[in-house]
């Protein structure tokens, strides 16, 4: 705390202690800290965080990737705005573009050129915004898999992570109102297949269709709609959640991989001033300035080239954007013939069984931090990061989690893949279609199998050390291969996991076995059946004993 | 030619003008009555293109024809079970097919793909003059149709109507059922582009001079050609394949670069 | 967040791990065992080559200060972009060069900022790292204790739970207050019934068929074998809401051969020498449904490739789709055009729960 009080001191009484050395900045710094702090305490928040600890691995740094795509998104979104047009007016274009000269089209369509070919930067910022966003989603894409994989959203941090869900369900929304706004073909023939999906729901589906469009799509209102949606209404929502999550994130601390010298009970790493700072502001820098090489050299929604939406034309390969690709791809994988006329109302189950099966897949996401904390039972605060080969079933479950939602990822892109492999439409999507039953089953097991295999030889090395490769002949003349035992620092990183048995049925306090309890005591055994406890000491003194 | 055209074009077209006999009719009578210089120098190039033929090229082709595919279209032409017949396919079909090497056909699969050329143009026109001799059909369209000098705009408009849903909007090919695609269009010399319109190859629809005027068709031209000329202004164009390669770019690259620089971050410096 | 007592220790060579005393929270079926391994403490310190060499470090100072030179040049370099490189109207290499130009200068501008800081972060600040005590998430016993002191004498100073009356009116003003912002959604709609525009197209008894987007009339002779047509009711392009019509009426012309058409007994009539109509909007979620193979008679949608047969009254053939394209009946006037014998017999597009 000695940094705080040297800091602190000058600012409070301003020349008393400095200034028989300090110098005219240093005056002035003091002078300005002294102002403010006399108006805002801001001390006492510099002297809360300022040496706050922040552990340092690569990996911890991809929410960060996605923090600083949004800021990049909020800067060249504000710019956009400016000369955007939010209407479905027609108006005829006159702008540079050659091919689209002299062509009905909305205003939203026709500013959006104009931002394109008439504003100097303005495509820059249209794409390196577009980048962005795609990359936005991306990271926090990633950043979950992280943190899922290394199980950090065990308590303290389930809330934190039902946020951080919200965020990326509020990225997709956020991309996909801005993806529309530019009204083009690609995205009309978007707003297009929605208005379909939303018509086949039950019930309230041609209702909710009228009232999204103002009457028969696509009518003149649904692009101010989604104007205000994208750049009012969402953004606040996320905003705010982010910053929930970021308090969240400072009140919890951020987790550390096991390693020696870091314990559950402290954090290791870089304090926040200076050397966090600088690395986390340097970062974003770094992160603004690829998104914008990106915007500079590689085209991102040629919407020229897509032309105004007509609802006649459609373009081959008409996709939307990436994140958005997983629920294309379930619509395509839908078997055939699955719509029913029953008490002369429609059931589009061939709409509603992926809609469901969608929701059922976000939803065990956001929800499975508290499954697994009902399967263990475990109530103890985690703030080690497990290395995913150290919960076998829980990293099954991601990779099957990944490989379903790639199945409908790359379903999605069905007919680039026949193209471009020269196979057929048909043949991509049955091979699909069974994938996204046999798929995610394999990955389960394959994985399941790499981590054990990973497990037992980490326990192999930590308790014979590694295989050195020398050979030495006994005294007795017996030939033995040398092992060089691992040091202590590192045998802890091996060893330093958490085990858990599965759970015993028994009756409780009235002598009854309920059923929760049963389904409870068959999801722990299914996650803990295969398990590698780590080593103890008393192992490897066992080991020491028998080997000498 | 001017006039016929425009009457396609608008929508206030008088109905009932165009005499419901053979295109070729049409097209002679449109250029008799407009007559003036533009027309008569395009009645000159179509004559050229016509009076070229001769006797003598019409026999090379018969001989070239009866070497290389006879054996599935026939000695006649007539067709055969490996191959359809050649009758009425008109110069444009024969022209198009060899011209890109999709004739004669390597081996059989879903569809017949460009390949290089098995043919010097000198040989394809000796050829398309057989198959033309033998029965009325579609002909090698005129240069004018050709210099991507028309309306880009409305050009762009009929590709998108059109073309986009098969070509995709930038020409950039698609998927067809069952393994058939529709090809890329960058690179595909304009006639090529013309002839295939007009005698629709393979599993094309046709679009003859009269669902699409040649000034229209002229027009898609310009348009291809303005594709063509005009790299995409926002740099590299991931091939045109829209969300898919930039969903695909964004992940590999763009995060790609993002995770090396964290990892660039968190190592300790040496 | 209670850190007063954070013990800033620099991680000095194999400083024991201080040992707070936890809460016991239930570890549920984890097992512990007596004789785990003890976490070793941190690994001594290796210093850095900028720690060590002085010449290390000056080279490093440089190379920091050199990138945000570099950074500077790149803004100033983008700026002079934004007025070397004009758009000039209708040249697109001009668009092309002050995107990459301008995008370039940005860019240096913000890598040399970042790089710079990240590379000064890494090199010549303090290398070792630090340690912070965590804390329980869960407030002090004490401070929950006052907590709930805080809540009870909230309700003993306001009465809420004494006043029942006066809470539950109150919880039912609260559920009964944002009520009307949902009625006041309903406008976001017309009044009309969605279902009677669903069911009615521009189609009707002998409105012409002409071509999209021209507006040209078509006669049945136009049309070659294996030709296929885009096509709108005639007047459409007048409209001032042509693209809701558009969207319901798209028609899609084909010319077979009329022997290759299967045709249904009732609709033998709906087709001319083996000229079909059908509508061109996807049955499934709406697409325009527009890659016909003329040799397969195979109509393909390219969002979720659906297949439809031309030769069988366009039955669904592979894809999501479960309805036929509806068939639009057609035939020609007397002067040889094609004009529709009647309107849809059935919705166009995709389904909806009213349909039947």
């Amino acid at each position: 705390m000695t940094t705080a009080d040297t800091t602190d001191r000058p600012a409070a009484v301003p020349g008393a202690v400095a200034a028989p050395v300090a110098s005219r900045g240093q005056r002035f710094t003091g002078a300005a800290a002294n102002y403010i702090d006399e108006r805002t305490s801001i001390s006492g928040a510099v002297r809360e965080l300022g040496r706050k600890v922040f552990p340092d691995h690569w990996s911890f740094m991809l929410g960060e990737v996605a923090l600083y795509s949004f800021v990049v998104i909020l800067l060249t979104g504000t710019f956009l705005t400016f000369f955007y047009d939010p209407s479905m007016t027609e108006v005829e274009y006159d702008g540079s573009y050659v091919p689209l000269k002299g062509l009905e089209m909305s205003a939203a369509m026709a500013s959006s050129l104009d931002i394109s070919f008439d504003v100097r930067g303005g495509l820059l910022m249209r794409q390196v915004h577009h980048w962005a966003a795609l990359l936005f989603v991306a990271s926090i894409g990633l950043h979950m898999l992280r943190v899922f994989f290394t199980g950090a959203f065990r308590k303290p941090r389930e809330i934190n992570w039902v946020i951080g869900f919200v965020l990326f369900i509020l990225a997709m929304a956020e991309g996909f109102t801005g993806y529309s706004l530019p009204d083009d073909l690609l995205s009309g023939n978007g707003l297009r297949i929605i208005d379909g999906m939303v018509k086949g729901l039950p019930l309230i589906g041609t209702w909710i269709s009228w009232l999204l469009f103002d009457g028969e799509f696509p009518g003149t209102a649904v692009i101010p709609r989604l104007f205000t949606l994208h750049i009012l209404l969402l953004p606040a929502i996320l905003v705010a959640a982010l910053g929930v999550h970021m308090l969240l994130l400072i009140i919890n601390k951020h987790t550390q991989f096991a390693g020696p010298g870091r314990t559950n009970e402290n954090v290791v790493g870089i304090p926040i001033m200076p050397t966090f700072a600088a690395k986390g502001g340097g970062f974003f820098f770094i992160v603004f300035g690829i998104l914008t090489l990106m915007g500079a050299f590689f085209t991102i929604n040629p919407i020229w080239a897509y032309g105004p939406y007509d609802p006649s034309p459609v373009s081959a390969g008409t996709q939307p954007d990436w994140y958005i690709g997983f629920a294309d791809g379930a619509l395509r994988l839908v078997p055939p013939g699955l719509e029913f006329v029953l008490f002369d109302r429609t059931f589009s189950f061939n709409i509603i069984l992926p809609v469901i099966v969608l929701t059922g897949f976000i939803a065990l996401i956001a929800v499975y931090p508290f499954i697994e904390a009902w399967v263990t039972g475990d109530k103890r605060e985690h703030h080690i990061a497990e290395r995913p080969r150290n919960s076998p079933t829980r990293t099954s479950i991601g990779a099957a989690g990944i490989t379903f939602y790639m199945v409908l990822f790359v379903a999605a892109s069905s007919d680039l893949i026949a193209t471009h492999f020269g196979l057929s439409i048909e043949g991509v999507i049955h091979t699909m279609q069974a994938l996204f039953f046999i798929g995610p089953v394999a990955a389960f097991f394959l994985t399941k199998r790499i981590c054990l295999g990973l497990q037992k030889k980490d326990r192999e090395i930590a308790l014979h050390g590694i295989e050195s490769g020398r050979i030495v002949r006994l005294p007795g003349g017996e030939y033995i291969e040398v092992h060089e035992q691992l040091d202590d620092y590192e045998r802890w990183r091996l060893v330093s996991y958490l085990d858990y048995k599965p759970l015993m049925i028994r009756p409780d306090h009235r002598g009854r076995i309920t059923l929760a309890q049963r389904a409870r005591a068959a999801v722990s055994s299914w996650f803990f059946e295969d398990r590698i406890s780590p080593p103890t000491t008393t192992e490897v003194e066992r080991q020491h004993a028998g080997q000498h | 030619m001017r006039q016929l055209s425009s009457k396609n074009r608008t929508a206030s077209a008088r109905p009932g003008r165009r005499s419901p006999l053979a295109t070729v009719a049409l097209i002679i009578v449109g250029l008799m009555t407009t007559g003036g210089a533009y027309a008569m120098f395009s009645s000159t190039a179509a004559a050229e293109t016509t009076t070229a033929v001769t006797q003598s090229m019409v026999e090379d082709g018969q001989k070239l024809f009866a070497a290389n595919c006879a054996t599935c279209h026939g000695l006649d032409a007539e067709g055969t079970k490996a191959g359809p017949s050649l009758y009425g396919v008109g110069a444009a079909s024969v022209h198009f097919q060899v011209g890109t090497g999709r004739m004669p056909l390597a081996a059989n699969g879903p569809q017949a793909p460009d390949k290089p050329a098995q043919f010097t143009e000198e040989q394809t026109l000796a050829m398309a003059a057989y198959v033309a001799s033998l029965a009325p059909g579609p002909d090698i369209p005129s240069e004018e149709y050709l210099q991507g000098d028309g309306d880009a705009t409305l050009g762009a408009e009929l590709f998108r109507i059109n073309c986009a849903m098969c070509h995709n909007v930038a020409g950039a090919g698609g998927a067809l059922t069952e393994g058939k695609y529709a090809p890329s269009l960058s690179g595909v010399e304009s006639v090529h582009v013309y002839e295939a319109m007009v005698t629709g190859p393979q599993n094309m629809p046709v679009f003859n001079d009269l669902t699409i005027s040649p000034e229209e068709k002229a027009d898609i031209i310009t348009y291809l050609k303005y594709l063509e000329e005009n790299p995409s202004p926002g740099g590299f164009d991931l091939g045109n394949l829209g969300p898919v390669s930039e969903g695909l770019f964004a992940w590999i690259f763009g995060l790609g670069a993002m995770v090396a620089v964290t990892i660039w971050i968190a190592a300790k410096a040496s | 967040m209670a850190q007063h007592d954070t013990g800033e220790t620099p991680a000095v060579a194999g400083s024991a791990v201080e040992k707070s005393e936890p809460r016991r929270d239930h570890p549920g079926t984890a097992v512990e065992v007596s004789d785990a391994f003890v976490n070793p403490g941190l690994p001594p310190h290796r210093p850095r080559v900028t720690d060590l060499d002085p010449k290390k470090d000056a080279q490093a100072e440089r190379r920091v200060y050199t990138l945000f030179y570099i950074s500077i040049i790149g803004s100033v370099l983008a700026i002079a972009a934004y007025g070397a490189f004009p758009l000039e109207e209708g040249n697109m290499s001009s668009v092309r060069m002050n995107n990459a130009f301008l995008g370039l200068g940005i860019a240096l501008g913000l890598l040399g900022i970042g790089v710079g800081a990240v590379y000064w972060a890494k090199t010549l600040m303090r290398g070792d790292e630090i340690v912070e005590l965590r804390h329980p998430t869960r407030g002090t016993d004490t401070t929950r204790a006052r907590a709930v002191e805080v809540f009870t004498l909230g309700n003993e100073e306001s009465g809420i739970g004494r006043r029942t009356l006066i809470r539950n009116t109150l919880i039912g003003a609260l559920i009964a207050t944002p009520l009307p912002a949902i009625v006041l959604f309903r406008d976001l709609g017309p009044t009309s019934d969605p279902v009677e525009a669903l069911e009615t197209t521009l189609w009707e008894k002998n409105v012409r068929l002409v071509q999209d987007p021209t507006g040209a009339p078509i006669r049945a002779s136009d049309l070659t074998l294996g030709s296929v047509v885009h096509v709108i009711p005639e007047g459409l392009n007048e409209l001032a809401h042509k693209l809701e019509e558009k969207a319901k009426a798209a028609v899609l012309l084909m010319r077979l051969k009329p022997e290759d058409l299967n045709e249904l007994p009732e609709r033998e009539s709906w087709s001319y020498e083996g000229i079909v109509a059908y509508s061109k909007i996807c049955t499934h979620v709406g697409c325009p449904v527009a890659l016909y193979e003329q040799q397969t008679h195979h109509l393909l949608c390219p969002c979720h490739q659906s297949t439809f047969d031309v030769t069988n009254h366009c039955e669904v053939i592979f894809g999501p789709a479960k309805r036929p394209l509806p068939q639009l009946p057609i035939t020609v006037d007397a002067d040889g055009y094609l004009i529709a014998q009647s309107g849809f017999h059935e919705p166009v597009g995709p389904s909806y729960w009213e349909r039947s």
